[in-house]
């Protein structure tokens, strides 16, 4: 019997299309845009200017406060210009733009392709080096990686959770590189691990990788205090409450996070990031991207440089098909669509998919039947039909009352409505009024 | 008979019974309420439509009696009209307040402001922006999905088919304020109705850079400032790269009507202009 959450949850279609995939090198596009705001946080401060020649490694935007992430350069060129782009979510966000001249990168940057896996530094010195290489969490929540790894003084972490879940359909990014880079991976949970001064550390992996499991755990007992732990296929496993109960079947209460069970989560991306800028002084600027989805040709995994165009991602993995509805970044359950294909790959961006028209058009919306299917998937044991409703009456002390901002937005209740209804929108409404006014305010 | 006469008789006692406790009662557990609250709650609209800023007609009502001047309380809904009813029940004095009616501060239509995505979510504006920009590429515009329209209790706001932006029904509209607070973008605002119902405002709330807004939309401002020069009452001001016109300063004179490049100042209900010799380029630049 696999482990798994308690609480909800459901089975979507794998489509796992580009799985066992090997990762291939996107070739360097001849501009990159390189987004300042690529983390939770206040957005990254440039400190290059126009005409500023920088490698492949430079640090071109400070962090901006503790909460907040350095951004590098992903290749060799020259700084054209800082400018507004249009992000994923049609906003104008300030990025800085860069024409790429020549593939040369800074030399404090090891390039041996040995591993490295003797650890010396002290826990305070790794997790300045993961906060200078502007490492943010790869699974698509972005936060700053220093950040958890520097829990709040009367908390103490027992316990490192390493996610390979990557339990959304499609996506296989986590996965490939799980088969590519195992030993890295492994050297970069100890590092984690030393940082946290912990001894334990477990990765989770969902049971359809098991080429993963079965490679990773070789390759575990050559590494102290690592375990495999299989988990059943479930969604949302991913989500860092759901994956600590699944492993150590501790329940974390309303608002509060993993720390207060003695967890901490850090996605299989991060781990190697970890390494890498660690053990080879590299920052974070490129990371693995899965383009896939029934309407693309060649559904592929990539190793990519922050700032590609998506546009550039797609050409290389043959193009779209003529019926393409939406273009998604990040996976079909919580991914959101692009609004257009010049968008630069960022931090977070795990995925592109390319959905065909007939798979994303919204079906007709229905009334309500209570039949409670989205109660019993909600993996958060909320009420979804009633916090729907709340929030499309404006009832917001209700919706407050009924822990609205405890959905973690994973859009299992919209998924298994059986009248088609917007569940997720109203309720992603209400938890941003609820938010960011707090009760009393809201008119 | 019998039957009859006694169960006349023993209900008579049970009311007669009841009535004496229910007289005692009423007595005992009596409420006063000025009677004036009543009466002014009947001169009211009683569409409870929150723009006076109390709960209700009933709560309006409430402080207009027990306030002891009208100043400050004021039925956007009813106007002075009620208000001076309300005044003659009390026995004071209203001050006139100036007429107000909601504005929508955008003329994108579809096209000056090309759509550059579709949107398939619920049709709802407050959904859409906290999903993303829009469908076009001005993240400040109107969205169109018509919250406002919803929100108005006086069917004073609709969708204009053609330019799928809002438009307000200047008789209907009360002033209420509540598609102010629908809007998710801030579009709508409660400016002066004017004389005549004569207007003149921004219509534009893209603070994008000038060249980013132009190319967003054919109507933006692009805050190139000719309106705030031309202007002989500071009534323009320029913040954020967008022009706004206080209405409390601005004397209808219509100057930056002519300059505004891109025609993001509309005038409302002015008659239409006498012929005058047009002005060539060059003497508009000695002008200038």
């Amino acid at each position: 019997m696999l482990k798994t959450f308690r609480l909800g949850g459901i089975h979507p279609q794998e489509n796992k299309l580009s799985a066992g995939k090997k990762i291939e090198t996107l070739p360097t596009p001849g501009q990159i845009v390189i987004p300042l705001s690529q983390h939770i946080g206040a957005p990254a401060v440039a400190v290059v200017q126009k005409g500023d020649a920088v490698k492949a490694g430079t640090l071109i935007a400070k962090a901006n406060g503790f909460v907040s992430a350095g951004i590098h350069s992903s290749v060799s060129g020259i700084v054209v210009k800082i400018d507004d782009i249009t992000d994923a979510s049609g906003y104008r966000k300030p990025a800085v733009f860069i024409k790429v001249e020549g593939d040369e990168p800074e030399p404090f940057i090891d390039q041996s392709p040995g591993l490295n896996k003797n650890i010396t530094l002290s826990s305070e010195e790794i997790i300045r080096k993961i906060a200078d290489a502007g490492i943010v969490g790869m699974g698509g929540a972005t936060f700053p990686t220093h950040i958890k790894l520097t829990p709040p003084s009367d908390k103490t972490a027992q316990l490192l959770i390493i996610n390979g879940v990557e339990c959304e359909p499609y996506l296989t990014s986590d996965h490939a590189l799980m088969l590519e880079k195992g030993n890295e991976i492994m050297v970069g949970t100890q590092l984690l691990m030393r940082a946290l001064k912990v001894k334990r550390a477990v990765i989770g992996i969902e049971n359809n990788k098991k080429d993963a499991i079965v490679h990773l755990s070789d390759l575990s007992k050559n590494y102290d205090g690592i375990k495999i732990c299989p988990l059943k296929v479930k969604y949302p496993q991913g989500s860092e409450k759901q994956l600590v109960d699944a492993v150590i079947k501790r329940r974390i209460g309303s608002g509060k996070l993993p720390i207060e069970v003695g967890a901490v989560v850090q996605n299989v991306g991060t781990a190697f990031a970890v390494y890498e800028a660690v053990q080879k002084n590299k920052p974070l600027f490129e990371r693995i991207v899965t383009v896939t989805g029934k309407g693309i040709k060649n559904p592929s995994n990539y190793r990519v440089k922050i700032g590609t165009p998506v546009n550039e991602l797609i050409t290389a993995a043959g193009g779209i098909s003529e019926n393409t509805g939406k273009i998604v970044g990040g996976g079909p359950m919580m991914g959101k669509a692009l609004v257009n294909a010049e968008v630069p790959v960022t931090k977070g961006c795990s995925g592109i998919l390319v959905l065909p028209g007939e798979e994303t058009a919204r079906k007709e919306r229905r009334n309500c039947i209570r039949c409670s299917k989205c109660v019993s998937v909600c993996p958060m044991g909320l009420s979804p039909y009633l916090l729907m409703t709340v929030s499309e009456f404006s009832v917001w002390d209700k919706a407050k009352s009924e822990c609205i901002t405890d959905c973690i937005e994973c859009g299992s209740c919209s998924y298994t409505c059986p009248a088609n209804r917007p569940l997720l929108d109203y309720i992603r409404l209400g938890k941003n009024k609820v938010q960011a006014h707090g009760v009393s305010r809201i008119v | 008979m019998d039957l009859i006469l006694s169960a006349v008789i023993s209900l008579g006692v049970i009311g007669a019974v009841g009535a004496v406790v229910l007289y005692f009662a009423s007595r005992k557990f009596n409420v006063y309420e000025n009677p004036g609250i009543g009466l002014v709650n009947d001169v009211l609209p009683g569409v409870n439509c929150g723009g006076c800023g109390f709960p209700g007609c009933k709560g309006f009502a409430e402080a207009c009696v027990k306030a002891d001047s009208l100043d400050g309380l004021f039925c956007p809904a009813g106007g002075m009209e009620v208000m001076s009813k309300v005044a003659g029940i009390l026995g004071r004095e209203v001050q006139s307040a100036v007429p107000m009616i909601a504005v929508v501060r955008c003329a994108g239509s579809c096209e000056q402001r090309p759509h550059v995505n579709i949107y398939d979510g619920v049709l709802s504006c407050a959904i859409a922006a906290s999903l993303y920009g829009g469908e076009t590429g001005c993240t400040y515009g109107c969205l169109g999905f018509g919250d406002c329209v919803e929100s108005c209790l006086f069917d004073a706001i609709h969708i204009n088919a053609q330019t799928l932006l809002p438009e307000v029904v200047e008789d209907a509209c009360a002033s209420c304020g509540a598609c102010v607070k629908a809007c998710p973008k801030n579009i709508i605002e409660l400016r002066k109705k004017g004389p005549k119902s004569r207007r003149i405002f921004v219509s534009c709330v893209n603070k994008d850079q000038g060249a980013d807004a132009r190319k967003e939309c054919n109507v933006a401002c692009i805050a190139c400032g000719k309106c705030e020069k031309v202007c002989a009452f500071d009534a323009i001001t320029i913040e954020n790269n967008l022009a706004y016109i206080k209405f409390n300063k601005c004397t209808l004179c219509r100057k930056c009507v002519k300059v505004c490049p891109t025609h993001a100042i509309p005038e409302v209900n002015f008659p239409p202009e006498k012929e005058k010799p047009p002005v060539t380029v060059e003497e508009n630049e000695i002008r200038n």
